[in-house]
């Protein structure tokens, strides 16, 4: 019998730490599949975040980094710096990224710096067990909102992709989901578009990817799907925020 | 014998790092430091090396951390509110072990406090600074040449033992001009080391990271590090004594107030008083062995600091009872003369 479908080769062969239903797995190997048809596996050092995915180094099968909560942004600065013909991206949460490693995250933008991130947004800090986070949607109950995210209170999700397109170092933003197989092909081609533009030294790419969080957010993981879809994506709409890859 | 050049410390020092083979540097002003990123962010450029401004102090610890994780030699530079920031990637790093330089150019605090030379860090320094159980090798130069050759020496003692390693210098020493000799050849061919993140190729890929989650993998992380801790206390103490020998009072003084205590050991023997000087050029490892053997020979210690008495502490612990220890100093910028010097050594000899 003929093998049409196989694990990439830039997955490790771990059982994930993820919660049954999360989105990270799918993300992993969407992010494996394309280092391996861009064949940069062998010259790719990724970093790490402190979140959900802080043992990535477990799952991905090339060189990875640890960097402090918030800090991949400028770990990969130095990384990339230091060695421009390897090929760097780190993969982050939306605390890491858009509270904590907010100043990174922008001046890594703001410089044009030739890295990719790839940016998993599931509203709330899973890792510590569902508090609020910066792209937690008006209403929305978390382990620290019990009455619901009031933006009186405590403010109103961020929308990453579209404060980074304000930047001229910024090359490509697109926000993406994986709730249903088309948006999963979707977010694959927007992350293969992604790393392109930083082989092809174009600068800094991100992509979003609206990801689901059922067990923090306290729902089956189909129900958390629909959520994504009914709910979630109507906040962050989908699609390309910035595109000047090809601008002269 | 190359000539000699009359420069600022913080210049010196960028030459020494840069003979070194320092491929990145990664800064963010603040007084009294500039000097280091205005000099280098010319000097790197034309070299062909790396040289980025960051938005934060800790962006650019965590730059250096980037950076050093692939193995390339690679330093920060800041001043005290500025080390405070940096303390993050420095925990992250003595637990990643990863060797990279920091140097701290010690102004007044606590706070914000003000841009006159200081030592008031020396806690901050070889106490740990950031979170979890670590050492940092400190060098403590008090010259522009050692500023020169401390910088030039850091990166080999970090690769040595895979830890950061900090220079804790002073705005006086950073600030004052003097003749170096810039002597040392230039570094340049690097071996990969089998922990460098360099891209998988022809090999399995690597990992560095601190979180150690497995059951008591950690604990055994922990135990290395301590191992290795001391075996840099058994190798690599430095120290430098000055008319210690039949002395009665010992001054303990690093950095810039080993100079005025030089001075005032000098007047003092003018006038008969039997002072010398132990000057520790490592503030960790702290040449404790060496304090208590003087100790044994019945002199009495006085720490002379820029600081209200921290260096102080381990100059008791050194000498363990063994004779009177006191302290003579001054902090947010004022400085100790040698004339108060003489007149405490004076105030002890009674």
């Amino acid at each position: 019998m003929e093998k049409i479908l196989k694990k990439p080769e830039s997955l490790k062969d771990a059982v994930l730490s993820y919660c049954p239903g999360c989105g990270h797995g799918i993300i992993h190997r969407l992010a494996a599949e394309c280092i391996d048809e861009l064949g940069v596996r062998e010259k790719t050092i990724a970093v790490a975040p402190v979140g959900c995915a802080v043992f990535a180094y477990d799952y991905f099968n090339f060189d990875v980094t640890e960097a402090p909560h918030g800090r991949p942004p400028a770990v990969a600065t130095g990384i990339k710096r230091t060695n421009p013909d390897k090929f760097v991206f780190t993969y982050q949460g939306d605390g890491d990224i858009a509270a904590i490693g907010m100043a990174e995250t922008i001046h890594a933008a703001n410089r044009g710096e030739n890295i990719t991130i790839i940016f998993v947004n599931n509203a709330n800090y899973g890792m510590t067990g569902g508090q609020m986070a910066p792209t937690t949607l008006i209403g929305q109950v978390t382990e620290t909102t019990p009455f619901g995210r009031d933006p009186k209170r405590e403010g109103y999700p961020i929308h990453l992709c579209e404060l980074l397109a304000t930047l001229e170092g910024t090359a490509y933003l697109e926000r993406v989901s994986i709730y249903n197989p088309q948006n999963i092909i979707k977010a694959k081609k927007a992350i293969k578009k992604a790393f392109q533009c930083q082989i092809e030294g174009k600068g800094f790419s991100l992509v979003e990817v609206i990801s689901n969080c059922p067990v923090d957010w306290g729902m089956t993981p189909l129900d958390s799907i629909k959520w994504v879809e009914d709910v979630f994506i109507k906040t962050f709409p989908l699609g390309v925020v910035k595109d000047k890859i090809n601008a002269k | 014998m190359s000539k000699k050049v009359l420069v600022k410390g913080n210049v010196a020092l960028c030459e020494g790092a840069i003979a070194a083979g320092l491929k990145s540097y990664f800064g963010y002003p603040i007084t009294p430091q500039n000097e280091v990123p205005a000099y280098l962010s010319r000097k790197m450029v034309e070299l062909n090396r790396v040289f980025v401004q960051a938005e934060s102090e800790i962006a650019a610890a965590n730059m250096v951390l980037g950076a050093a994780v692939t193995g390339a030699r690679a330093m920060t530079s800041s001043s005290s509110p500025g080390i405070s920031l940096k303390q993050e990637a420095i925990s992250y790093m003595a637990g990643m072990q990863i060797p990279a330089l920091i140097v701290n150019v010690q102004r007044g605090g606590p706070g914000l406090g003000n841009i006159s030379g200081s030592q008031s860090d020396y806690f901050q320094a070889v106490k740990g600074g950031g979170h979890g159980d670590y050492k940092l090798i400190v060098l403590a130069p008090n010259s522009a040449q050692e500023m020169y050759e401390m910088a030039y020496d850091a990166f080999d003692l970090a690769e040595k033992y895979r830890t950061p390693v900090m220079i804790l210098a002073d705005g006086i020493v950073g600030q004052m001009m003097e003749p170096v000799e810039f002597n040392k050849p230039e570094r340049k061919d690097f071996v990969e080391k089998d922990w460098h993140l360099t891209g998988c190729k022809g090999r399995h890929p690597r990992s560095v990271q601190s979180l150690l989650m497995k059951d008591g993998v950690l604990e055994r992380h922990n135990i290395n590090l301590q191992e290795k801790y001391k075996k840099i206390s058994g190798n690599e103490i430095q120290f430098e004594k000055f008319m210690t020998d039949s002395a009665e009072i010992i001054i303990a003084a690093y950095g810039i107030s080993s100079r005025i205590a030089k001075s005032a050991v000098k007047l003092a023997r003018k006038e008969g008083l039997k002072a010398g000087l132990l000057r520790p050029k490592t503030l960790w490892p702290f040449p404790s062995n060496e304090i208590s053997l003087l100790a044994d020979s019945g002199a009495k210690f006085l720490s002379v600091e820029l600081s209200h008495g921290q260096m102080v502490e381990d100059v008791r612990l050194a000498v363990n009872g063994k004779t009177q220890v006191e302290f003579l100093g001054k902090a947010g910028g004022a400085i100790v003369t040698e004339r108060e010097i003489v007149a405490k050594i004076k105030e002890m000899i009674k």
